[in-house]
This record gives structure tokens, C-alpha cells and sequence, in this order.
């Protein structure tokens, strides 16, 4: 891993992803074990009120995920934490952000807390997130 | 949803982290880590978000919430947490899971009327007993149908 930058207020360039499909959103259920039509049946959402599926929240988490897992290490996460705001729907443009808002030691560890974000191309929030990791060597 | 389901367990579950899984769950949260795909020791650990993948290995009675009548149409997941002990669940690892309801408690919602918060926690443990890894799942259920923010 290249070094990385530990100050508090240090920032990974976000990551922009392309569109949202409900490919993505079926390939996310298919792994995860949620099969819920609401994200891929079009019949099944319009029953609902929905104009069409809409995003699964989990997926966009663990894409959050990713992108501190990305930064900081897979192996270093301790604590992973999103909450769901607004919901993202298909052809949405997200954004996944993170800045680092502590360093600390705690039992003889020195721990990176970071808070996250998903935001929507209407500048909405999608998730919010927050987590801990082991510092990176 | 109401207090009394507090305290309220599943009953337990073992999975395996499979290498398989642990790489289709990273492809499909858009990861190219390669720490998911067993790095030199073939052994990957898992993503961060990938114990969600659990109920996979579950069944109805696996949930605390199982026999409960509950309106779906007003419950919506509000937050998910994931909490390692370590390093999380690589490839190879037997776990046991048991969910319990952790929580319930009411808020006053700012359009008016009442919100239920009801915190589901489910513990992970190694063949040893000690505990690996925990989810918290909180759902909202609100007194009327849900709407966007």
C-alpha cells in the first residue's frame, strides 16, 4: 500500500460512479441473498406506487464500503456504519466521499475514525457513514 | 412493533465464508480490491459489508421477529452498523450467527405521529465461542405509509 495521509481533514479523491442500473441492483441481490421485487420487478413496483424499482440501500453501502476498505485496507475495518437517507433510483450518478475526522489510540491501537457520504447527482444524500479502521502501516 | 419483542432471540446459525461469495459480494459492491480475491495466502478476507450475506444460510425461525405480524409497508431500515473484533471473517471460517431484538424504543416524528425503533443485533462467534463480529440493523416504523425525505 502506498502511504497514505493520516491527518484529521485528509480526503480520498471521491469516486463517481456510472449510472445506476438494475443490473446493479440485481447482481447486488443475487450475492447478498435479498431477492426483494421491489428492486427489479417493474409490475411489482408500480403495485407499490413506485414509477420503478428503486436502489437497493445495502448496495450502495457496500460500494461505501469499498471505498474506505479501498483507502485504509480491508483487513484494517473494525467498525462499518451507514444510514439511509433518500432513496437513489436508476440512472442516478452517486458520489462517494470520505474524510478522515479523527486519530487516536485506544488499547495500545492507533485507530482512523472517517466519516462517509453517498450523495445524489440532485446534491440529495443518499447514505451517510461513518467508520473506524486500524491505522494502515 | 412494541417493547415487548425486546429481548427476543433467533434461533441460531452456522455459515461458512465461502472464497466464491467473498468474490461475487466484492464485484458486485464495485470493489477490485485484491485482498477479496485471496491475496498470496488464498484466503480472502471478507468485505466490509458482506456478513449481510448471511441470510443466505438462514431460515424463518433463524429471525426473532419470526410468528411476529408485522406491517412491512411502514418499516424502513434506517441504519445498518458492522462491528469487527479483529480483522473481519476470511474464507474458511465457520461462524455461528444468533439475532435478538436489542431494542425498541419510540420517537416523536418531526411531520407528527410516532416513530418505532426497533435495534436488531446478530453476534457472530468462532468455533471457540468468541465473538467475531456484530450486525445492528435499525428498522423505523412510522404511524403512517412511508414517504421520501
Amino acid at each position: 500500500m502506498t502511504t497514505t495521509d493520516l491527518t484529521v481533514g485528509a480526503t480520498r479523491e471521491p469516486f463517481v460512479d456510472k449510472p445506476l442500473t438494475i443490473t446493479d441492483f440485481v447482481r447486488y441481490q443475487g450475492a447478498s441473498g435479498d431477492m426483494n421485487p421491489i428492486h427489479h420487478d417493474s409490475s411489482f413496483a408500480a403495485k407499490a406506487g413506485y414509477p420503478t424499482p428503486f436502489a437497493v440501500g445495502m448496495l450502495q453501502a457496500g460500494v461505501l464500503g469499498t471505498f474506505a476498505t479501498d483507502w485504509l485496507g480491508a483487513e484494517n475495518v473494525r467498525s462499518f456504519k451507514v444510514q439511509f437517507r433518500e432513496q437513489a433510483w436508476p440512472g442516478d450518478v452517486l458520489t462517494y466521499s470520505g474524510t478522515i475526522t479523527a486519530v487516536r489510540e485506544q488499547d495500545g491501537e492507533r485507530l482512523v475514525d472517517i466519516e462517509l457520504a453517498c450523495t445524489r447527482q440532485t446534491g440529495g444524500t443518499h447514505l451517510r457513514g461513518w467508520a473506524t479502521f486500524v491505522a494502515p502501516n | 412493533m412494541d417493547t415487548s419483542l425486546a429481548g427476543r432471540t433467533g434461533k441460531p446459525f452456522t455459515m461458512t465464508v465461502e472464497a466464491g461469495k467473498i468474490r461475487e459480494f466484492a464485484r458486485a459492491t464495485k470493489s477490485q480490491n485484491p485482498a477479496y480475491d485471496g491475496g498470496p495466502q488464498g484466503q480472502p478476507v471478507s468485505p466490509a459489508t458482506f456478513l449481510m450475506s448471511a441470510q443466505f444460510w438462514q431460515s424463518g425461525e433463524n429471525s426473532p421477529l419470526s410468528g411476529v405480524d408485522l406491517n412491512w409497508e411502514r418499516i424502513l431500515h434506517g441504519e445498518q452498523e458492522f462491528v469487527f473484533h479483529g480483522a473481519p471473517p476470511r474464507a474458511g471460517d465457520v461462524l455461528t450467527g444468533q439475532a435478538r431484538i436489542d431494542k425498541v424504543f419510540e420517537k416523536a416524528g418531526k411531520r407528527g405521529g410516532t416513530m418505532i425503533f426497533t435495534e436488531q443485533v446478530t453476534e457472530f462467534r468462532d468455533p471457540s465461542g468468541r465473538l467475531v463480529a456484530e450486525l445492528r440493523s435499525t428498522m423505523i416504523e412510522t404511524s403512517k405509509a412511508t414517504t421520501e425525505d
